[in-house]
């Protein structure tokens, strides 16, 4: 189905988040990196949700407290100190990071603050150790220009990253410490965005203005987008985490798909004449004996474990629940996501799908007359311990009264797909309060000029000066361009003397297609980058065996590019090790060499390249050969 | 009177002339730029020069003053109201603590506009804040001080030990005594030697990381605090702070045997030349020590006299020996001496401690290096100084020792007897034996 996105109001804002390049982190001198090995130590805690003047909790905030949800961090010595742990205050803000954001900035014309106040911003699913996210405004307006469209800034930010999530399992959560606190710059667009490509290209138009900078991070879950969508007459849905840019724009297509598939659902409810009175007052009904002889897996097991089954009539919802809103998801998907999360279940079962999952219509039928359905009514079942059950099927009921509304406000977060699951209510306005351990730092006018005096220069001019300079082709400049290489292809190709439409290729397309195989590229360093090059420069290296030596690092990311080759067997062959080579080529060739002369040159190139390829210069191979062959004639003759 | 808390000269001078308060909603144009939000208390200590408003967004920023700078008020303040949730339902049956506060927030509330900490110690706040309380005991709180620790002295320490006083003899099964972190170490030896034949435990406890804040060690410390209170078997008095850095222990220190090792984090607290007297863990108390004071139901003698005419003294390279003469001219009474090593301190101060013995001063030492006990009998200058006349303190931690000379002169009618004080073992200062321990950071 072709969606008019003009027509139905939508309306998309971006919040970009992407790591900065910076020595340290934000508020301590630990190197921002990340660690692979077994963590060294860890810790346990639990986050308490504060309470505010007004005596409000975040609900959602609470539940997971009172669930007893306890966290677990995992640390080790090189990538965190006490600041992370929340067991030291923090330090200064990070200068460095603080001219990268207002280097950015001025690059997009925004209006940087006089003076910067770091806030907390209540974070309690334990991302980060204080339960706080540290954050400041670094500049207000700005904009951006994508097809001939501008596309306006609400405000730039610079703050914390949080802890990476590593696993969560019965009421634990485990968390790794390591990236707490690396600088993350955060720019929200207005939501002025109109269609799903649209919100791509802005995503991708950002990106580049970042990385021409030249001091952002790179690699996996380095740049990350949160989107605002909303439709007319649906609701603002925060969607969080989408890493990859290319995702942005099915993001958006579903989104937009999602909302508009429930408001006809809200429109069809009506017409079918329910009305909210109708949903007020309907009681999960314990139905586990219609089940004891049960087919159901599902339903067998839980029993098993002394569970009980609970239902729920939800009337003139017949033929809804099943009713697709985006790809694989359901209305039902979307009651499954609140029972999983308010009562801990592991998902539910509705009429719409039964008879089947080896229920059997004598069963159905048995749950329908339990609880008084009629035609057209819908059915839901969730199974487990009855508290739980008896919650979940409570938030069934409420996203049921919700969908009679039409598009409930929540947060949700991508799935790999483009799809998105419920992960909490939208929270009310973020709770703020200042940080009152870190200083607040004016921006002085002279700090402004000396960054304005050095600003990067914008993406279109680098392409054109890329294509004068290094003689790149347009596509290969742009591709280098939009790359997270484009500061270290520059560094090379001025530091080397290394063909730069090589380097190029190698950090564009090289690296995709193996990426597309794959090949774990992004765990491959700028250092070991270098060194192929540097390689290649001294003659040490062919560049044929660029594919091998960078598909070998990235599965060994701690070891040089040197080591590569010798692993490989591709360190270039010696001129005697070449001319041995050569020699016995000749040798078990001797007859062919004897029936054409000279002219059996060309066979014996290729028999002796396909032996040293990658390990030798084919223009010393060709020297050599001819050079052998002319004497090994002579010897025949004489 | 407008209130614009913080904010001086010519930019206070600007928004006094545009009639707006802290709080307002406000429009700021300038250089036209324009900004609207609240308007923010500036911190006393920040330049007067940029003023702070909080965004829409929740976020602050600083504006800097211009002379053409033009403010205009949209709205007034609300008031943040306090809207606490419903009580949990106090159990009967369980035993009756008395909480005891005198400063540090280790439960207060946070106003999400300006940034403020309020202090919550009404046993309502408490228990809105804290509900798991009403679980575990019958709480009953009550404000003694508000101070910092930093500014409790030996008076307060009296103060403290009568209002223990006052509630064991209504009835308190236990009484809690919240106390900023810094110098709650010295206030617990004061009690341990004030609060004699004492019935009940008496617990300390604070919190290093602000109770406003979600990952606050606050709560846990406690609950730790009352579960102690109300069911330890011992009756003494001790520090209940976190054990590790993790949330899942809570260390009950001997009052005379704990210090702060740490500046910030919430293991700071350490049981020196001892090892705890008992953790919570998982709503328990777990028993370390098996030699304590058990609970009893004795009557409680308060002796809660202290005389501050006591010095602590850190010995060191180029320390000057006339400082020790000066305290006896101004009328000291007692010299505790954080000597080096095993007890040491230069020959140049044998002089002036001399004189000090002379005049009736009670000279004792302690080592700086903590860990371990002074032996006075190794080296020549112990034994000289100890013909000085210079007591040796065994593995008393220094401020013990000063606590507890400051405590003896306070309830001694002569020099002897407050000597023979400070050689007894009042309340496990001292201890026979000095156990291996792995030093954990
Ligand atoms: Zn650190």
């Amino acid at each position: 189905m072709k969606i008019d996105y003009e027509a139905i109001g939508l309306k998309v804002g971006l919040e970009v988040h992407q790591e900065l390049d910076t020595r340290h982190k934000l508020f301590c001198h630990c190197p921002p990196k990340l660690f692979r090995e077994e963590p060294e130590y860890t810790f346990v805690r639990r986050l308490r949700p504060s309470q505010s003047e007004l005596g409000e909790v975040d609900p959602a905030a609470l539940f997971e407290f009172l669930k007893g949800k306890t966290i677990v961090y995992e640390a080790n010595r090189e990538t965190s100190c006490l600041v992370e742990m929340d067991e030291e205050p923090p330090g200064p803000l990070n200068d460095e990071a603080l001219d990268i954001c207002l280097t950015f900035a001025l690059m997009v014309g925004a209006q940087p603050v006089d003076e910067v106040h770091v806030m907390r911003k209540i974070v309690v699913d334990g991302s980060n150790t204080t339960g706080f996210q540290r954050t400041c405004v670094v500049a207000l307006g700005g904009e951006i220009e994508v097809e001939g469209k501008r596309i306006h800034l609400e405000q730039i930010c610079l703050e914390e990253d949080a802890a990476r999530k590593i696993a969560e399992e019965g009421g634990v959560v485990r968390y790794r410490i390591d990236r707490l606190g690396i600088p993350l710059i955060e720019v929200t667009t207005a939501p002025e965005i109109g269609s799903p490509s649209e919100a791509r290209k802005v995503a991708h138009a950002i990106g580049r203005i970042l990385r021409a900078t030249g001091r952002v991070r790179r690699g996996l879950g380095t740049i990350r987008q949160d989107l605002n969508i909303s439709i007319r007459g649906g609701a603002l849905i925060e969607i969080k985490g989408v890493q990859e840019l290319d995702l942005v724009e099915k993001v958006v297509e579903y989104e937009a798909m999602r909302q508009l598939r429930l408001l006809e659902i809200a429109e069809e409810l009506r017409s079918r004449g329910l009305k909210p009175e109708d949903l007020e007052g309907l009681e999960p009904v314990d139905v586990s004996d219609l089940f004891r002889e049960t087919r159901c897996r599902i339903l067998r097991r839980e029993l098993k474990r002394k569970g009980r089954i609970y239902a729920l009539r939800l009337p003139r919802f017949g033929g809804l629940l099943g009713r697709e809103l985006c790809p694989g998801r359901r209305l039902g998907t979307e009651m499954a996501d609140r029972a999983k999360f308010w009562g801990g279940v592991e998902g539910i079962l509705h009429t719409d799908e039964l008879p089947g999952y080896d229920i059997t219509a004598e069963e159905v039928e048995a749950l329908r007359r339990r609880v008084d359905a009629e035609p057209g009514d819908a059915v839901v079942i969730v199974a487990g311990e009855a508290e739980r059950c008896r919650r979940a099927l409570k938030a069934v009921l409420e996203r049921a009264v919700e969908a009679l509304e039409g598009v409930p406000s929540e947060t949700r977060a991508a799935n790999p797909d483009g799809t998105t699951h419920y992960t909490r209510p939208r929270p009310g306005p973020a709770r703020m309060y200042p940080e009152t351990d870190v200083v607040s730092i004016p921006i002085t006018e002279e700090r402004l000029r000396r960054l304005r005096e050095n600003l990067p220069e914008m993406p279109e001019e680098k392409l054109r000066r890329f294509m004068e300079e290094y003689k790149l082709n347009e596509k290969l400049a742009r591709q280098i361009i939009d790359s997270e290489y484009t500061a270290l292809f520059e560094e090379i190709a001025r530091s080397l003397k290394v063909s730069p439409t090589l380097i190029a290729v190698t950090l564009t397309e090289t690296l995709k297609s193996l990426s597309r195989e794959g090949v774990r590229v992004d765990l491959i360093g700028d250092d070991a980058l270098r060194e192929i090059f540097k390689l290649i420069e001294e003659g040490a290296m062919m560049k044929e065996a660029i594919p091998d030596v960078l598909t070998w690092l990235a599965e060994h990311p701690d070891s040089t590019a040197r080591e590569a080759l010798r692993e490989l067997g591709l360190e270039l062959l010696s001129r005697e090790e070449l001319e041995a080579i050569i020699k016995a080529k000749i040798e078990e060739n001797i007859k062919l060499l004897k029936e054409r002369g000279p002219r059996a040159f060309g066979p014996l190139m290729g028999r002796v390249m396909s032996e040293v390829r990658g390990r030798a210069n084919p223009a010393e191979v060709q020297e050599i050969l001819r050079t052998l062959i002319s004497e090994r004639l002579k010897g025949l003759e004489g | 009177m407008p209130n614009l808390q913080g904010y001086r000269g010519p930019l206070r001078e600007l928004l006094e002339r545009s009639g707006v308060d802290v709080g307002d909603l406000i429009r700021v144009e300038k250089g036209g730029r324009i900004y609207e939000g609240y308007l923010m208390p500036r911190l006393e200590t920040a330049d007067e020069w940029h003023l702070v408003l909080k965004l829409r967004s929740g976020y602050n920023i600083g504006v800097a003053y211009e002379p053409s700078m033009r403010v205009t008020r949209l709205g007034a303040a609300v008031k943040p109201e306090f809207r606490p949730p419903p009580l949990p339902e106090q159990r009967s049956g369980l035993p009756k603590v008395s909480i005891i506060s005198t400063g540090g927030t280790i439960a207060s509330r946070v106003d999400y506009i300006t940034g403020g900490v309020h202090a919550a110690i009404s046993s309502r706040d408490l228990l809105s804040i804290v509900p798991e309380l009403a679980d575990i005991a019958l709480v009953e709180a009550d404000i003694l001080y508000s101070l910092f620790s930093e500014n409790i002295e030996a008076q307060h320490w009296s103060g403290m030990a009568r209002k223990v006083a006052e509630k064991i003899k209504s009835g308190a099964e236990g009484v809690v005594i919240t106390h900023g972190t810094d110098t709650m170490g010295y206030s617990a030896a004061a009690l341990s030697f004030a609060l004699r034949n004492l019935p009940v435990p008496v617990i300390f406890v604070g919190s290093q990381r602000s109770s406003d804040r979600p990952s606050s060690d606050a709560a846990t410390n406690l609950i730790g605090a009352v579960t102690a209170a109300a069911y330890a078997p011992f009756a003494e008095v001790v520090v209940a702070m976190h054990e590790t850095t993790s949330d899942t222990s809570i260390a009950l220190h001997r009052g005379t045997k704990v210090r702060k090792c740490h500046t910030s984090s919430r293991y700071a607290f350490r049981s020196v030349n001892a090892r705890p007297i008992a953790r919570v863990v998982k709503g328990r108390v777990e028993m370390i020590a098996e030699d304590y004071r058990p609970r009893g139901d004795g009557e409680l003698e308060l002796q809660d006299r202290f005389d501050e005419r006591v010095a602590l003294i850190k010995f060191h390279p180029g320390f000057n020996p006339s400082l020790i003469e000066w305290l006896v001219d101004e009328g000291y009474r007692g010299i505790i001496l954080e000597g080096t090593g095993l007890g040491h301190v230069s020959s140049k101060c044998y002089g002036p401690l001399r004189r000090a013995v002379k005049e009736g001063l009670i000279v004792g030492m302690t080592s700086q290096c903590l860990w371990g006990r002074v032996n006075m009998n190794v080296y020549t200058t112990g034994r000289e100084l100890q013909q000085i006349g210079v007591e040796p303190l065994g593995d008393m931690l220094p401020e013990t020792a000063l606590v507890k000379l400051m405590w003896a002169l306070g309830v001694s009618s002569s020099r002897e007897e407050a000597l023979e004080l400070m050689r007894r073992n009042i309340a496990g200062e001292y201890s026979d034996r000095t156990l291996y321990e792995e030093v954990r950071p």
